[in-house]
């Protein structure tokens, strides 16, 4: 009994190690992507790239990187954020509602 | 240092602690006897309208006077009424439901109340400084942005300083409920008041930022001069329109829901059953919150969306009558050979069902859009809006206060009085409202000061006066009830219904820390859960130790304050720039009630076991 409740601690330190070492991983990746995109952005509107292009996928690239944000540095992808995220789609939609009325009904 | 130091003080010592307190207890207190007195001025207002509508063109209110009337009627009762009340019930109940010792954030409770209250007494300041708000209670562009005066002024500042109260008390609820449940108490073992509770507080949350938006707009349009809802310059009237419903609709639900919720708890306590398919109605209240923000254009259906959109919107409110009819056919079956109990609450509660589905039918005929430019801006709207306000939030509320009182003051409502006053009010009630159905479809337009001899409204008119008497007599025997009761009336015990829930648990008024011990939740209606178990109360989830609880503060207050002079401030800056200086005075006193609560640490204090020993031998907590 002593034994294994001495030794339980160490294993659960080798498991968190573990763990960090995979949350570092993917927090330098991400932030590597990050800064990649960002260099992208920047590329497309410095050549002058048909606003066409450029509008929808500076849209894109900035939604991803929020997704980075929220759910590998704001740790979002973890267990325990059901009800964050609940309310933030909420807003989002509450508010994606609101800007697809006004630019569909008042400002047609 | 604690609020022991109060208990020992004159009325001073009594100011001194409502003005400070934390207490979730008695910032229910404070929201109740404020949102009470907002409620009779709002009612008298209320009665000048249907004294002025008694005959054919009456002149008992000059036409001016009684646009501020509508106007400050309507405004009272959605923001400075039926909403602080709202609020006092979730205060006084939500925390012990869910078996917490208080709100997330103590502080920000006091300072929701407080801004509330400021806001409120702002907005009721401008009828005596040279005329209320005019321009209804939707206050639309054009009509607000050139009314003359102030009142549209006071309008914009007071609802803006109110509306940050109630979304911070939104905010506040929706952490607590999430974070602060007992053991046990899942999402779905939830009493209905707290689940409406967490729906609203989210409504509130995505709807106020709606009405702040829109507030912000008009407030500079008006005194910065912007040009937001000036067609001339570019603007746009219909921005107003649309933000203000974004906000209002979902409004109306954040009315409601809370007292579909206490209806829920009180059918199931008084009828001895478990709540008729519980969680057909959390899907249902869940619903009704969804669907509430996407119908707000149903009050925009003449002003020219075009067939989509009124279709569109049209086919979504209807929507709504689905949880909606669920929600009534539950609270029937939950009676439905239940050991009913008529005390007044539960009186009020089985009026409501009828009166409410009334309000519900006529929501259905308004919902047609094709329909609906017939009864658009007739009173067959405003019948409409008070059969569900009135037969739904304001029932509720007397309903809801009549369950919760002994919780609240330690008292139960005397049941003959409370009985005497249910009656005339619902008669009132039927009375005033049921026959504006009729005079609306016979033409008659909303808001106009006067109508014609000859045209067939004088005895409709007449009849709904005589009703809107009766309904005061209603709430003034309510009155009589209460002081009766606070004198004559004997100290209640902690479980006098035969309670189902939480708060039941525990003496009437609870002690300020609510819970001795944290109770362990073992199922839905955990406190029946273990009376069928033949058990005398809760088991403890912990073992007795220290409580952690919040200090009170001033600060709530003199932040509030500060904005309420900053806010006349900014209102007479458009006459003359040297009241800036009351905008710059105002915000310092607010700036710096913000930086001393952030560099000054306030850690709160603790209950010391031996204390709770001490209360235990009192009989605290059962």
């Amino acid at each position: 009994m002593a034994n294994s409740s001495h030794s339980k601690p160490t294993r659960q330190m080798e498991y968190e190690k573990k763990q960090h070492k995979e949350e570092m991983k993917q927090q330098v990746i991400t932030f590597v992507l990050m800064i990649l995109f960002t260099f992208v952005a920047f590329g497309m509107v410095i050549m002058e790239v048909n606003s066409y292009f450029v509008i929808p996928t500076l849209i894109i690239l900035a939604i991803v990187q929020v997704a980075f944000q929220l759910y590998y540095f704001m740790h979002m992808k973890n267990k325990g954020h059901n009800m964050p995220a609940l309310m933030m789609y909420g807003g989002a939609a509450v508010a994606g509602l609101t800007i697809i009325t006004f630019s569909s009904i008042i400002w047609w | 240092m604690s609020t022991t130091a109060a208990q020992k003080g004159g009325l001073g010592a009594a100011i001194w602690d409502y003005l400070t307190t934390v207490d979730h207890k008695k910032i229910a207190h404070l929201y109740l006897v404020a949102g009470g007195l907002f409620f009779l001025i709002g009612g008298l207002e209320a009665m000048l309208i249907r004294i002025q509508l008694m005959k054919p063109d009456n002149n008992f209110l000059a036409a001016g006077l009684y646009n501020e009337m509508i106007t400050m009627h309507g405004t009272t009762m959605i923001f400075l009424a039926a909403m602080p009340l709202i609020f006092a019930l979730m205060n006084a109940v939500v925390p012990l439901q869910i078996g917490a010792r208080d709100v997330a954030f103590p502080f920000l409770n006091s300072l929701g109340f407080w801004l509330f209250l400021f806001g409120g007494l702002m907005l009721n300041v401008s009828w005596f400084t040279g005329g209320a708000p005019d321009a209804g209670w939707t206050n639309y562009a054009p009509l607000s942005t050139t009314s003359p005066g102030h009142g549209v002024d006071y309008y914009v500042m007071g609802l803006q300083i109110s509306g940050a109260g109630t979304l911070i008390g939104g905010i506040n609820f929706l952490v607590t409920i999430v974070n602060m449940r007992a053991p046990g108490m899942t999402y779905m073992r939830m009493p209905l008041f707290t689940w409406s509770t967490l729906v609203t507080s989210t409504l509130i949350l995505f709807a106020f930022p709606a009405l702040t938006v829109g507030l912000f707009l008009m407030m500079f349009d008006r005194m910065f001069g912007a040009a937001f809802f000036d067609v001339a310059k570019g603007g746009n009237v219909i921005i107003w329109e649309h933000l203000f419903w974004i906000f209002g609709h979902p409004e109306v639900y954040i009315l409601i829901l809370p007292l579909f919720g206490a209806f829920s708890d009180i059918f199931s306590t008084f009828s001895k059953k478990r709540l008729f398919g519980y969680s057909a109605m959390v899907f249902a209240t869940v619903l009704i919150g969804f669907l509430g923000f996407m119908v707000w254009a149903h009050h925009m259906f003449t002003v020219g969306m075009g067939p989509i959109a009124n279709s569109i919107f049209a086919v979504a409110t209807m929507a709504i009558a689905v949880p909606t009819g669920i929600k009534i056919f539950n609270w029937l079956f939950t009676m439905w050979g239940g050991q009913i109990r008529m005390t007044s609450a539960m009186l009020w509660s089985v009026a409501f069902i009828p009166s409410f589905t009334i309000g519900g039918m006529t929501g259905v005929m308004l919902a047609a859009a094709a329909a609906d430019f017939q009864y658009h801006d007739t009173y067959f709207v405003v019948g409409h809006f008070h059969y569900v306000i009135v037969g739904g939030v304001v029932f509720g509320i007397f309903a809801a206060l009549h369950y919760w009182w002994p919780k609240m003051f330690g008292k139960v409502l005397n049941e003959k009085l409370g009985k005497l006053a249910f009656w005339p009010f619902f008669i009132g009630f039927h009375l005033t409202f049921f026959i504006q159905h009729f005079l609306g479809l016979m033409g008659m337009p909303r808001r106009y000061w006067v109508f014609l001899e000859g045209q067939g409204l004088e005895a409709g008119n007449m009849i709904s006066t005589i009703g809107a008497f009766l309904m005061a007599i209603g709430s003034v025997i309510f009155l009589i009830n209460v002081v009766y009761t606070a004198v004559k009336e004997k100290k209640a015990d902690g479980d006098p219904w035969d309670g189902r829930t939480l708060e039941w648990t525990m003496a009437s008024p609870p002690p300020h820390y609510n819970f001795v011990q944290t109770p362990l939740v073992r199922g839905l209606d955990p406190l029946w859960v273990e009376k069928t178990e033949g058990k005398e109360g809760m088991t403890p989830a912990e073992p007795l130790g220290d409580i952690h609880m919040p200090n009170a503060s001033i600060l709530p207050f003199t932040m509030s304050i500060g904005l309420f002079i900053a806010g006349f401030g900014f209102i007479y800056q458009t006459d003359d720039k040297t009241w800036l200086v009351a905008s710059v005075i105002g915000m310092a006193i607010t700036f710096g009630s913000m930086l001393t609560r952030s560099l000054k640490d306030d850690l709160g204090h603790h209950i010391h076991k031996e204390e709770l020993e001490e209360d235990i031998k009192k009989g605290v907590g059962k």
